[in-house]
């Protein structure tokens, strides 16, 4: 088995949540890897959507920066209007999202726009984007980031994407939201998964090389731990050489 | 027209402006440059995502008010201009009317409209809702006020002199925000005659009679992409996020790349552009309106 970065076995994580057939909101960053190698093994049939407006069945075959990127549009499905995109997820379409976080609550509520008082906030982080749209609107979603205390805190300081809310249970069909929430948190540790009924994430299983007691000491409230914590599977060697071939640089995922 | 005399003409101090409309790509960097070298102030941004340009109005003091769902600078992260604007009101405190891509889209679609507003499902449980007056909880839905941009500035891939713009690849929020905006500045890679772009009228981005201004300035959108014509330069956006990690950096930047730049065939030359251009190409196959 060859070495591979924290990131590579991120993207590997996050391209086994992709179903065949799904219909993906792909997002940026590991995400387009990580549709990328899904595409090429287990989910053939799948299709990534782009906020931009596009609609693509085979990944990119040149390195993208942003989803935006000429590669991206050339061979794709459909090229649109984003509200066009909008309209498709609002109809319930969108079978998994992707968000990136920059802050996360033990109810998959993620913040990427405030730490701090929004009226004077202490770090000024860019924004929804799409995030809040996904997080309300997609069937199910994951959310990759870099695990730190920090990071996954007790209670993030503004809910830009909501996840279950306050974690009792139908609270986002209480507030009307119509996608079923989070499914996973996958970080450089571990897997976060939450009960089918949403709620409380729960440590479901650990990267090769770390440990229970350490994604505790980096977490920021009194984690939930699955009965038998499994070990993440490490990236196969088809799994890897997709990533390689997709980032041949190691922008996203050596960097 | 010059870039120089659209600008002076149609977005005098105070005005809102829409741009970054597409998201990644054809952002009307050449534009926004020119409006930071004739020191426009107290504009308020309108748009998606913002891939660096916002952050570089904001830092060069343009800007009084932001109306987007995402500043920052995409391959790269965080916008540090806009980080020490709302952190440290340097170069001076910016407004902020949060939204998410969704609700900046249906904000233009209603001023588009002539509507108040309209509703959505989205943002429903986000404190987004807390902290932007223009988004109303109500009945189990969110009611999006609209907004209006006083002129929109888009960059295409070819247009004739009356405004006709044939733009191709994703179109993120330009429609909604071209028709809801007082007027639309275009700027283009080409400028073409008419019979280019009246074979495919479907292809016309706006009515002409929105259209204000028509500039032909190649290369306008880099370091973003323009479908068929230029790559994006991810390393510009690197060299900019490193150098402006510092206000000295930014100025630093700001005047090599922008405030010394007389115009933007001087700034094309300081580039490696044959690098960026797309040599393979890829041509769709023409459609047949018909002659009868």
């Amino acid at each position: 088995m060859s070495s591979y970065t924290p990131q590579e076995l991120m993207v590997a994580v996050a391209s086994r949540e992709i179903r065949d057939t799904d219909l993906v909101f792909v997002g940026m960053r590991l995400p387009v890897l990580a549709y990328g190698v899904a595409r090429n093994a287990h989910a053939p049939n799948a299709r990534g959507l782009f906020e931009v407006g596009l609609m693509r069945d085979q990944p990119a075959t040149a390195f993208l920066g942003t989803m935006g990127d000429p590669p991206n549009v050339a061979g794709a499905l459909w090229a649109t209007r984003m509200s066009n995109v909008m309209a498709l997820m609002a109809q319930g379409h969108v079978d998994l999202g992707f968000i990136g976080g920059a802050e996360v609550d033990r109810f998959g509520n993620l913040n990427t726009s405030y730490v701090g008082e929004p009226s004077r906030p202490k770090v000024k982080l860019p924004g929804s984007g799409g995030g809040a749209d996904i997080a309300i609107l997609s069937r199910r979603w994951v959310t990759l980031m870099s695990h730190e205390r920090r990071r996954l805190v007790e209670k993030v300081s503004f809910v830009t994407s909501p996840g279950y809310g306050d974690g009792t249970l139908g609270w986002r069909k209480r507030h009307g939201l119509l996608g079923g929430g989070p499914a996973a948190i996958i970080t450089t540790l571990c897997v976060l998964r939450f009960p089918d009924e949403g709620g409380e994430a729960y440590l479901a299983s650990v990267h090769p090389g770390h440990t229970v007691d350490e994604v505790r000491a980096e977490t920021g409230w009194q984690l939930k731990v699955a009965r038998q914590v499994a070990e993440t599977a490490a990236p196969t060697e088809s799994e890897l050489a997709a990533i390689r071939r997709f980032d041949p640089e190691g922008f996203w995922t050596r960097s | 027209m010059s870039m120089a005399d659209a600008i002076r003409r149609f977005v005098p101090d105070g005005s809102t402006v829409a741009l970054g409309l597409s998201l990644e790509p054809v952002i009307p960097f050449a534009a926004g440059h020119e409006m930071i070298r004739q020191e426009r102030r107290d504009l308020e941004l309108v748009g998606p995502i913002s891939d660096a340009l916002f952050d570089q109005l904001i830092g060069a003091g343009c800007v009084r008010r932001v109306t987007a769902a995402w500043v920052g600078n995409v391959s790269e992260g965080l916008g540090h201009c806009y980080r020490r604007a709302c952190e440290q009101q340097v170069p001076r405190a910016l407004d902020l009317r949060d939204h998410s891509n969704f609700s900046i889209s249906l904000a233009l679609w209603a001023a588009a409209w002539n509507v108040p507003s309209l509703p959505t499902r989205t943002l429903l449980g986000s404190d987004i809702l807390s902290t932007n007056p223009g988004l109303v909880s109500a009945g189990g839905l969110v009611h999006v006020e609209a907004v209006r941009p006083d002129v929109a500035m888009v960059h295409v891939q070819r247009a004739d002199e009356m405004g006709r713009a044939h733009a191709w690849g994703p179109m993120g929020i330009t429609e909604e925000a071209g028709l809801a905006a007082g007027g639309v500045i275009v700027t283009c890679e080409e400028l073409v005659d008419s019979s280019v772009t009246l074979s495919d009228p479907n292809r016309i981005l706006f009515p002409e009679t929105k259209v204000v201004a028509v500039v032909h300035e190649p290369g306008g959108a880099h370091p973003s992409p323009v479908q068929g014509f230029f790559q994006r330069d991810h390393a510009f956006y690197r060299d900019y996020a490193e150098q402006s990690r510092s206000v000295d950096g930014y100025d630093a930047w700001l005047k090599q790349w922008v405030l010394q730049m007389p115009d933007r065939a001087t700034y094309l030359s300081r580039l490696d552009v044959d690098s960026l251009r797309i040599t393979q190409h890829r041509p769709s196959v023409p459609v047949d309106y018909g002659d009868e």
